[in-house]
C-alpha cells in the first residue's frame, strides 16, 4: 500500500519521491541530450576507433529489443496459438514493446552521428547487403505494426468506435506480420555479429548466433511479461479489472513452463554451436568460466528453478526467476556487444562506458517507465474498457 | 490462335536448356566465384625496404588536407609507441623489433581496401562502394553515422570523427581515388624514397612478389600478406620476418566477409514467406480445433440431455403403469367389496342387520 | 541474362534487393490468396 502511495499521491501533491527521483533523472538527461549535440559523442561517450559501439547499442537497442520480445510471444500465444486465456496480458505486453522500440529508436539518435539520415537505408539508399538493413527495415515496419496493435486502447481512450472497429479487424493479420518481423530483426541483432569472427569470442561467436538470439529472445520476452507483472501488480493494482486479476497466475504458470522448456532447448543448440566449431577447450579458460557463468548461472538455473515452480505451483519462485532470466538476457546480449567483443585486445584498450552515457541510457529508460505509467493509469490497459467489454 | 500446352511445354525447355549453355563461370546457384574487378589496382609494401622515415605520412597528410599532427612527421621518436590509425591519421608507420633481430622493422599500414570489404558489406546506406579501380570509397553524403564499418572491419582501419557534433566523417585511406582518376599515384607511393611502395595492377603485383621472394628467399618469408586474407585485398606486403610480429593478424582466415553473412541473409526471405504461411496454418488448426472441441461439447451435451428425457420418460411411463396398477387393484377391491355386500343383501337372515342398515 | 558481377558484394546487393522485393509481394499476395481460399468456409459464430 505504502509502495502505491510513493507512486500515487493520495493527496495530490506531485512531489512523491518516484517523481522527484524521475524528474532528476530526466532533467539530467535534457542536460546530456545538449552536450551530445553541441560537443558530439566524444563529449559524452567513451566511444573510440577500436570500439565504435558501447552501451547505447549493447544494453539500449540489444537488450531494449530483446526484453520488447513480449508483445509477439504474448499475441502469437493468444491470437496464433488461440490460448485465450493469455488475453488480459497482450495489451500490457504490446504497450511495453511499442515503447521499448520507441526507445530504441530514440537511442539511436543519440548514437549514430547524423540522425536525421536515420531513414537514408530504408527510403533512399537500401544497402541490401547490410544485416543491419535488415535490422533498421523490420524495426521500422514492427515499430508501425505496435502502434497499430497498441492503438485501440487509445482509440477507446478517446471514444473512437468506429476507428477502432476497424482497426481490430487486422488484429490477426498484424499479428502474424509482427511476428515474424519479431523472428527477423531479434535474429539478424544476433547476425550482425557474423561479420566480425576476429573480435567476438569463440565461444560467443557461432554460425548460429542468428538463431541463439531469436530463441532467447523467446524466453527473455516471456520471463519480461512475468517480471512486469509482478511490478503492474505492486504498483498499479488498482488499474486492473477482474479478468486481469484473475488471468494473472495463470499467465505466469503459463509463461513459465513455456520459457522453461525453451531455456533447455536454447541450452542444447549453444552445445551443438560449440561441438559444431569445436570450441571445447576454452570452457577451461577464464573466458570459458564467465560463459558457463551466463549459461548455467542465468540459463541452466534459472530454466529449473522456473520448473520447480510450475510443478509446485509457487508463484513466488516463478516471479523471483523471471526477474533472473531478465537479468541473465541482459549479461547475455552485453557479453556479446561490448564484453567479449574486442576480447583480444590489450585491457587499456578496452572499453568501458562513461558515466553520461550510463546517465543518458538511464533517461531514456526513465522516459519509458514515465510513459508507461502514464498510459497505464488512463487507457484501457490493464481493464477492459466498460463500453467496449465483450467486443474483442 | 493459341498455343498448345505441349508447345508451351516445348518453348519452356528449349529456353531452359539454351539458358545453361549461355550460363558462365559456374554459375549454379550457390556455387558462384567472383574474380574481381579486372584492372583492379593495389599497392605492393616491400616492408624489408621501409626505412620509417614518414614521408608518406606526410604526403599523405598534405594531399587529403588533413589537420596538423600533434608532432611533426618529422619527429622519429614517436616511433617507440605504437601507432594508431585516427580521423586525422589515414596512414601510420611502425617500428618493431622482431625477436633475434638487432635492427628495426618498420612496416606502414592503412586500408587495405580489400577485394570483397567487409565495411562495404556491412554499410546500410551504400556509402562504401569498392570501386573498379580498387578503391574502396567513402561517400559522406550518405552515411549515417551507424559505425558498423568499423565493427565489420577485420584490420580496425576505419576511424571516426567523435569530436564533430553535425558533420563527423568515417576516416580511412581513400587510395588517393581523385588522384588515380587523373593519372597519378597515390601520395604515400609518390613520396617514398626507398620504393618501398608499388603501384600496379593488383595480378602484376602478385607476380612481382612472387618473383621477388624466388629471387631473394632468404630476404623474404615466403607468404604475401593480401593475397587471400579476407578474400584477398588490393594492399599487399612481402616481409623478413612473420607477419604477427609486424602487429598484423595471421588468424584472419581467407573467408571474405560478404560470405560469412551470406547465410543468415539468404534465411531472411524464407522466414517471410514460410512464416506467413505456417502461421496462418496453425492459427486455422488452433480454431478448427476449437470449432471441433466446440461441436463436440455440444454434441454431447444434447446426447446427455436426450439420455436425460429418456431416463425420464422411461421413469414417468414406469410411474404410470404402476399408478394404472394400483388404480385397478383399487376398483378391483371396491369392486369385490361391493359384490360381496350385495351378495350378503341378498342373503335372507341377516343377524347383524348391516345390509337391511344399508337400504337405498 | 548474362549479367557481369565482379564482386560478391555487387552479387549480394543486387540478388537481396529482389528477394526483399519479393518477400514485399509475399506479405501481400499470401494474404489475399488465404482471403480467396476461405472465401466460402461457413462463417465463424461467435455467440
Amino acid at each position: 500500500m505504502e509502495q502505491t502511495q510513493a507512486v500515487f499521491p493520495v493527496k495530490g501533491s506531485i512531489y512523491t519521491p518516484f517523481n522527484i527521483i524521475t524528474g532528476i533523472i530526466l532533467a539530467v538527461g535534457l542536460v546530456l541530450t545538449v552536450l551530445r549535440f553541441t560537443g558530439g559523442l566524444a563529449a559524452v561517450t567513451n566511444l573510440d576507433h577500436h570500439n565504435p559501439w558501447g552501451i547505447w547499442i549493447g544494453f539500449d537497442l540489444l537488450c531494449g529489443v530483446a526484453l520488447a520480445a513480449g508483445g509477439y510471444t504474448t499475441s502469437a500465444a493468444t491470437y496464433i496459438f488461440g490460448l485465450k486465456r493469455y488475453h488480459s496480458a497482450v495489451r500490457p505486453a504490446i504497450l511495453t514493446a511499442f515503447l521499448g522500440y520507441a526507445l530504441v529508436v530514440l537511442a539511436l539518435h543519440y548514437d549514430v552521428g547524423r540522425p536525421w539520415r536515420l531513414p537514408y537505408p530504408i527510403f533512399f539508399s537500401q544497402g541490401t547487403s547490410s544485416l543491419l538493413f535488415e535490422v533498421a527495415l523490420c524495426v521500422f515496419l514492427y515499430l508501425s505494426v505496435l502502434f497499430i496493435e497498441f492503438s485501440p486502447a487509445a482509440m477507446e481512450w478517446l471514444g473512437l468506435r468506429r476507428a477502432r472497429q476497424l482497426v481490430v479487424r487486422l488484429v490477426l493479420a498484424l499479428t502474424i506480420f509482427g511476428v515474424i518481423l519479431s523472428t527477423l530483426h531479434q535474429s539478424s541483432l544476433g547476425a550482425l555479429y557474423l561479420i566480425a569472427p576476429s573480435k567476438l569470442h569463440p565461444l560467443w561467436y557461432s554460425t548460429y548466433l542468428a538463431l541463439f538470439f531469436f530463441i532467447s529472445s523467446m524466453f527473455a520476452g516471456l520471463s519480461m511479461v512475468i517480471f512486469e507483472s509482478t511490478l503492474s501488480h505492486r504498483f498499479l493494482h488498482h488499474k486492473m479489472d477482474a479478468e486481469h486479476l484473475a488471468e494473472s497466475d495463470g499467465v505466469a504458470l503459463g509463461f513459465a513452463k513455456a520459457a522453461s522448456f525453451i531455456m533447455i532447448g536454447y541450452l542444447f543448440i549453444q552445445m551443438i554451436g560449440l561441438a559444431v566449431d569445436n570450441d571445447w577447450g576454452y570452457l577451461a579458460t577464464g573466458w570459458g568460466a564467465w560463459y558457463l557463468l551466463e549459461l548455467i548461472g542465468f540459463v541452466a538455473l534459472p530454466a529449473f528453478v522456473y520448473a520447480v515452480g510450475v510443478r509446485e505451483k509457487n508463484l513466488r519462485l516463478i516471479r523471483w526467476t523471471a526477474a533472473w532470466t531478465v537479468l541473465g538476457i541482459i549479461f547475455n546480449r552485453l557479453n556479446i556487444s561490448v564484453i567479449a567483443f574486442n576480447w583480444h585486445l590489450p585491457s587499456s584498450m578496452r572499453y568501458f562506458p562513461s558515466l553520461m552515457e550510463i546517465g543518458t541510457t538511464l533517461f531514456i529508460v526513465t522516459i519509458g517507465v514515465v510513459t508507461y505509467r502514464f498510459i497505464a493509469t488512463r487507457m484501457p490497459i490493464l481493464y477492459a474498457h466498460p463500453d467496449y467489454h465483450g467486443e474483442e | 490462335m493459341g498455343i498448345t500446352r505441349r508447345e508451351l511445354l516445348g518453348w519452356m525447355a528449349a529456353g531452359a536448356g539454351a539458358g545453361t549453355f549461355l550460363k558462365k563461370n559456374a554459375w549454379a546457384a550457390g556455387n558462384h566465384h567472383f574474380t574481381g574487378y579486372p584492372k583492379s589496382a593495389g599497392v605492393l609494401h616491400d616492408v624489408t625496404r621501409c626505412i620509417g622515415c614518414r614521408k608518406c605520412e606526410t604526403a599523405c597528410n598534405r594531399v587529403n588536407e588533413l589537420p596538423a599532427p600533434e608532432t611533426s612527421f618529422d619527429n622519429l621518436d614517436v616511433l617507440k609507441d605504437r601507432q594508431w590509425l585516427s580521423d586525422s591519421r589515414l596512414t601510420v608507420v611502425n617500428r618493431y623489433f622482431p625477436a633475434g633481430t638487432n635492427s628495426p622493422v618498420y612496416v606502414k599500414t592503412q586500408c587495405n581496401h580489400c577485394l570483397e570489404p567487409a565495411c562495404a558489406s556491412a554499410c546500410f546506406v551504400k556509402a562504401l562502394k569498392k570501386q573498379p579501380t580498387g578503391a574502396v570509397t567513402y561517400d559522406e553524403s550518405l552515411c549515417v553515422g551507424c559505425r558498423y564499418c568499423m565493427i565489420a572491419c577485420p584490420f580496425e582501419v576505419p576511424a571516426y570523427e567523435y569530436h564533430k557534433p553535425l558533420t563527423p566523417r568515417v576516416m580511412k585511406c581513400t587510395l588517393c581515388q581523385p588522384r588515380l582518376e587523373k593519372g597519378q599515384l597515390p601520395g604515400c607511393v609518390e613520396a617514398c624514397p626507398k620504393e618501398a611502395l608499388t603501384y600496379g595492377r593488383r595480378d602484376e603485383l602478385i607476380r612481382i612478389a612472387r618473383q621477388r621472394i624466388d629471387k631473394y628467399p632468404g630476404r623474404y618469408i615466403r607468404h604475401i600478406y593480401g593475397e587471400n586474407e579476407m578474400g584477398g585485398t588490393s594492399w599487399l606486403y612481402l616481409a623478413g620476418h612473420s607477419f604477427g610480429a609486424l602487429g598484423m593478424r595471421e588468424d584472419l582466415g581467407v573467408a571474405s566477409a560478404p560470405s560469412l553473412t551470406a547465410g543468415a541473409l539468404a534465411v531472411v526471405p524464407m522466414v517471410v514467406s514460410v512464416g506467413v504461411v505456417l502461421l496462418t496454418g496453425i492459427h486455422a488448426i488452433s480454431q478448427r480445433k476449437d470449432k471441433v472441441a466446440r461441436e463436440e461439447q455440444q454434441e454431447a451435451v444434447n446426447r446427455a440431455r436426450e439420455e436425460a428425457e429418456e431416463t425420464m420418460a422411461r421413469k414417468l411411463a414406469d410411474q404410470k403403469r404402476a399408478a394404472d396398477k394400483e388404480k385397478e387393484a383399487a376398483i378391483k377391491r371396491e369392486v369385490e367389496k361391493a359384490l360381496a355386500e350385495s351378495a350378503r343383501e341378498n342373503q335372507p337372515g341377516d343377524p347383524a342387520g348391516e345390509a337391511g342398515g344399508r337400504e337405498g | 541474362m548474362i549479367d557481369a558481377f565482379f564482386t560478391l558484394q555487387e552479387f549480394m546487393i543486387h540478388t537481396k534487393a529482389i528477394a526483399y522485393l519479393l518477400m514485399g509481394a509475399a506479405l501481400i499476395g499470401l494474404p489475399l490468396f488465404w482471403c480467396f481460399l476461405t472465401g466460402r468456409d461457413e462463417k465463424k459464430r461467435t455467440y
